[in-house]
């Protein structure tokens, strides 16, 4: 009899390989998955808030109820993600036990450990994890993520935070590149990660798994941007269903990721779209407000 | 010899990187007229939802089932192998119609259900090919022209080829291992309406 192996490293992050190229967007119920869904979405993101009214309405977000996202998984046949909060690994294991494909470890909920994440190792089902430098996605990495999506600054619109996130990441993996190899224990040391990884990053040039672009991300422009930058795809959080025409704008912005590097479709793409979603500054919001410095 | 592999979705950069281990010349498909250019396509894993929508979209589809039924290679993993089919179990997506199988998806579950096992393959050599599944389609039903390359432990196909097609419901671009793409540079090597070559 031969051996059959699930739950492996291989088959979480080989998910993962199969969304590049592709857009995830948030949904708060199966009306709104099922356009993702028509629209070109190659995953959703099952939600009961998207994170401009988290942001909007305050207080303590916590997972969705199970069966507002049992409820979506049932009406697409796209893989459905959701959230947990921060270290909150029973909620993950009830994310798991309802059969969702990926886990968001996510600083748009309220973290519910502000020491631990998740160790995700433990887990059959994939998890997602977000960062802000290079340090932060190989520690998520070491925890067991096989997914990084760089953080941006979620709910707001405003691509400025994602850039800069995105931006830093790459730039990490180009400096390690180009640095001479007895110089690795020491980077390895002020990043808090393994020299393994350190080094199996430096070796391919890329991060270990696959890496999407959030948190801001409201036109195809913007989308095209992210993946010119080097993300290997996109979430889409608020910025579709809270624009004036969701399903034309995650239409524009799925094809946007197909033909990011071909700026005459990307004009197509981007004419008579509607109001985009209304967005606030991410300068504007003060330091205590931000998402993404939650937990690094 | 040029193989295009469709990029619009889906792991088509994984498919390009063993290529270029084999010193192919390789290029990434996002539009109808690309297709001129080369000897053979690969269409990758994704998400095949997607992947058939962005095919009609960009009008891809007309042009590869030309190409198919001109006689060049054409080789469909995972959500490749769907797309590749005559018939799937649900309405959604629409298949290419281009070889006589019909096709499960999500034949073994959700993700949690993805899974990795050696598997002999007919026509490579005796070593056992590491195969990785994830949210894998099988065959269903085999069209008389159709040879089975592999099956699992029940029987199910999972790996086909009928003349200058050939799908896998596993991911062989996610492993160091090369002969199925090997294999595949064969069939778009040799002689255009090549079909029932070495079957």
């Amino acid at each position: 009899m031969v051996d059959v192996l699930t739950g492996t490293f291989t088959v979480k992050s080989g998910h993962a390989q199969m969304l590049k190229g592709g857009v995830i967007m948030d949904v708060v119920n199966a009306e709104q998955a099922m356009i993702a869904q028509e629209a070109g979405a190659v995953a959703v993101m099952a939600l009961e808030r998207v994170p401009a009214d988290i942001r909007a309405d305050g207080g303590v977000a916590r997972m969705t109820d199970p069966a507002i996202i049992q409820n979506i998984m049932d009406s697409v046949s796209i893989p459905v993600m959701a959230k947990c909060r921060i270290g909150h690994f029973v909620e993950a294991q009830v994310l798991e036990a309802i059969g969702i494909d990926y886990i968001d470890e996510s600083e748009v909920l309220t973290p519910a450990d502000e020491v631990h994440h998740v160790w995700k190792h433990d887990f059959q089902v994939p998890f997602v994890c977000g960062c802000r430098d290079l340090g932060e996605a190989l520690r998520r990495i070491s925890e067991g993520a096989a997914m990084i999506r760089t953080k941006g600054e979620a709910g707001t619109g405003d691509v400025v935070e994602a850039v800069r996130h995105m931006r830093a990441v790459q730039d990490a993996i180009r400096k390690l590149q180009n640095m001479p190899e007895d110089e690795l224990v020491v980077e390895a040391r002020n990043l808090a990660v393994s020299l393994e990884l350190l080094t199996q990053t430096r070796e391919e040039g890329r991060l270990p798994v696959v890496n999407f672009a959030a948190g801001g991300v409201a036109t195809p422009a913007d989308a095209a941007l992210m993946m010119q930058l080097g993300a290997d795809g996109v979430f889409v959080g608020s910025g579709i269903f809270k624009s004036g025409d969701p399903a034309q704008r995650g239409y524009a912005i799925v094809q946007a990721v197909t033909h990011y590097n071909d700026p005459k479709i990307l004009a197509d793409v981007s004419k008579d779209l509607g109001e985009p979603m209304v967005g606030i500054s991410a300068r504007s919001i003060p330091q205590e407000e931000l998402l993404a410095p939650r937990s690094i | 010899m040029r193989i295009g592999v469709l990029a619009v979705q889906g792991d088509f950069a994984e498919h390009i990187a063993i290529l270029r281990r084999l010193n192919v010349d390789c290029l990434e498909v996002r539009l109808p007229e690309q297709l001129d250019d080369v000897s053979g396509l690969i269409i990758p894993g994704g998400e095949s939802t997607t992947l058939s929508r962005l095919m009609s979209i960009y009008s891809l589809r007309e042009p590869v089932q030309d190409m198919a039924r001109a006689g060049k290679a054409v080789w469909g993993t995972c959500a490749g192998m769907i797309m590749l089919a005559h018939e799937i179990t649900e309405a959604d997506p629409v298949p290419l119609q281009l070889m006589d199988i019909g096709v499960r998806r999500n034949a073994f579950g959700r993700q949690i259900d993805s899974f990795e096992q050696e598997l002999d393959i007919a026509g490579l050599d005796s070593r056992p090919f590491h195969a990785i599944f994830i949210r894998a389609p099988v065959v269903m039903r085999v069209g008389d022209k159709v040879k089975t390359l592999a099956a699992l432990a029940d029987g199910q196909a999972v790996a086909v080829r009928q003349g200058n097609l050939m799908a896998t419901a596993f991911h062989p671009e996610l492993t160091r291992d090369t002969r199925l793409h090997q294999y595949f540079l064969d069939l778009a090597a040799a002689p255009a309406g090549g079909a029932g070559r070495g079957s």
